[in-house]
């Protein structure tokens, strides 16, 4: 009787009160377990590799730098840096970014040229939980070479939605792009590029309507120097709110021009010019 | 009266038959959080000086309730059903009346994770239960919530555990007055700074001011928000007139900017020396490991500093190389 009273009552507050409820939220596990059998990896794995084989011995190719705790679960830094240049013998061709754990496995897709000079890559992502990160480099004999690292989800209060939804989309679409000073005259150069934009996975339910807002992200960065692509990028809401990348690109004698183009799902295109000089 | 009392236990039981099960309920119900009595009909919960974690089951934030002629208004829920429960066990310590408004003086869990339990413990008595917060909350606590309900089900008790969040019902957009029955609160909603959505409480009675997470004390502060918006607000912050302040974490304060020097002191420094290493062309995870360590020196009074100092060192750079 009681127990038929306690049910009737809880169904009665659940429909009457808005809240925001579990949903399909998984509590993961803390341990981190084998990287090489982790089931969303597996899932991940099968869909863009098949059955092509990947090493783990990728020393030699590229090393992926990650915080072992996710300081603010918004804003996570990672680097992915290539051990050699990008040269005609050797060169890689494609990065992905992947975090397992993540609603969308799959960050980010990286593809490089000669003219990238290093296949490197400097962002920023959001983990949602206690997960593996891994970056997987396509040489171009078409071999994989996967790092991998642990990332603990942050402690206390931090969440991997932005900072500010209003401030956000008020200052969505202005981009700054530079070049950052060496000091060395000749070699692959740094760029940054900063992107304005919410990189909203639209994963919230609005509990009035019932409805889930759209995802609104940045999903396509081109960049090209003196015409000629350097970074190629299809990233998806993993990506911190206002993407921020870091990469590099092989400048000409005398002036030249670098660009980016940047495109989002609602179609949104954006794109920005700066002009290296040769002193750089 | 006899009526509501028979709705309000039968919302207890909701609470333990759905979330604790028999065993664990009996100690929930019987502990009361010890509750401080700033000012008659003014009550202060204190939190633990901790992150919020299993440890404390959440109760981390300081919490409060006030009770008017008709009815009691709650700043605040705790960081977990279990929480929430010992802050209502205490209000049910010192007083009948129903509780009419819950206030939520930002998103974070360790304010908000109670809020189903004070809505499952009030049923459908009337007046009915009203969550309160900044226009903005709704939407933050919106996209927050599933993380922090994950969190506390993979870290948490059982008995901490929440299915749910209610959100804001009511929202305040600049200021809203709610009365309580001879006694009102002024509610007053802040552009972004230690969130997007912070809410402080004026009880003008006794000049009681909540500040929520706006003022820290003791505890790190934490930058959810906007570094500069926040040091804005505490200059307005300094001029609101009170007898006593409370801060989201740490003792009450007495009236004055005094109370408001160290965390402007920290927000400021922390903005200075991102600052720089930004001007210096430092990545952020550069920038993280060259100011993650501050010097003892500088943190003098601050607890908490590797738990929080990092997130903020990460939060105040994705801000600043946008102002620059």
């Amino acid at each position: 009787m009681r127990t038929r009273l306690t049910l009737t009552r809880r169904q009665t507050l659940a429909l009457a009160l808005p809240a925001i409820g579990l949903g399909n939220a998984r509590a993961e596990l803390k341990d981190e377990g084998d990287p090489a059998i982790s089931p969303r990896w597996l899932k991940v794995r099968a869909g863009l590799f098949g059955e092509r084989a990947i090493s783990t011995e990728a020393d030699a190719v590229i090393t992926l730098d990650a915080p072992k705790r996710a300081e603010d679960a918004a804003i996570v830094p990672i680097a992915i840096r290539a051990r050699f240049e990008q040269k005609p013998e050797r060169f890689i061709r494609k990065v992905w970014l992947v975090i397992d754990d993540n609603p969308s496995p799959i960050a980010a897709i990286f593809s490089y040229t000669l003219d990238s000079g290093r296949a490197d890559i400097e962002t920023r992502v959001r983990v949602d939980e206690y997960s593996h990160v891994r970056a997987i480099a396509e040489t171009d004999d078409g071999k994989l070479f996967m790092a991998v690292r642990y990332v603990k989800a942050s402690g206390g209060c931090s969440a991997p939605p932005g900072k500010d939804a209003v401030a956000a989309q008020a200052a969505m679409g202005q981009m700054r792009l530079r070049v950052l000073p060496d000091g060395a005259p000749l070699g692959p150069k740094l760029a940054q590029l900063m992107i304005s934009h919410p990189n909203d996975s639209g994963m919230v339910m609005d509990q009035a309507t019932r409805q889930y807002t759209p995802p609104h992200f940045v999903r396509k960065v081109d960049v090209t120097y003196n015409g000629r692509l350097v970074l190629s990028a299809d990233i998806d809401f993993a990506i911190s709110e206002n993407p921020h990348l870091r990469f590099y690109f092989v400048p000409q004698p005398g002036a030249g021009e670098l660009h980016a183009d940047v495109v989002d799902t609602q179609d949104l295109h954006f794109e920005r010019s700066f002009t290296v000089q040769p002193s750089l | 009266m006899r009526a509501g009392r028979v709705g309000w236990r039968a919302g207890r039981l909701i609470v333990w038959g759905a979330l604790v099960g028999a065993a664990s309920s009996v100690a929930a119900d019987e502990f009361a959080l010890p509750a401080e009595a700033l000012a008659p009909s003014v009550f202060h919960v204190p939190g633990h000086q901790a992150v919020w974690g299993a440890e404390f089951h959440g109760q981390v934030a300081n919490l409060a309730f006030v009770i008017g002629s008709r009815c009691i208004a709650v700043i605040d829920t705790g960081g977990s059903a279990s929480n929430g429960r010992a802050l209502l066990a205490s209000v049910r310590q010192r007083s009948p009346l129903p509780v009419c408004y819950v206030i939520n003086t930002h998103p974070h869990p360790d304010h908000v994770m109670g809020n189903l339990a004070l809505a499952a413990a009030h049923g459908e008595q009337a007046p009915p239960l009203v969550f309160v917060g900044h226009t903005r909350l709704r939407a933050s606590l919106a996209a927050r919530a599933p993380f922090y309900l994950n969190a506390l089900q993979r870290d948490f008790d059982a008995a901490d555990h929440t299915p749910s969040v209610p959100l804001p019902t009511l929202a305040v957009t600049d200021r809203l007055e709610l009365d309580l029955g001879g006694r009102v609160l002024e509610l007053r909603a802040w552009p972004t700074a230690h969130t997007d959505s912070d809410l402080t409480v004026l009880d003008r009675t006794s000049g009681t001011l909540w500040l929520g997470d706006l003022l820290f004390v003791g505890h790190l502060p934490v930058l959810d928000g906007n570094l500069k918006g926040w040091l804005a607000v505490l200059q307005e912050l300094k001029r609101e007139p009170a007898l006593r302040l409370v801060p989201g974490h740490g003792p009450v304060q007495a009236p004055g900017p005094a109370a408001f020097a160290a965390t402007e002191r920290y927000l400021r420094q922390l903005q200075s020396d991102v600052g720089t290493a930004i001007d210096e062309g430092l990545s952020l995870s550069e920038t993280v490991a060259r100011l993650g360590e501050p010097p003892a020196s500088r943190m003098a009074g601050w607890l908490l500093i590797d738990a929080f100092h990092r997130r903020n060192v990460t939060a105040a750079y994705a801000e600043l190389e946008w102002a620059k």
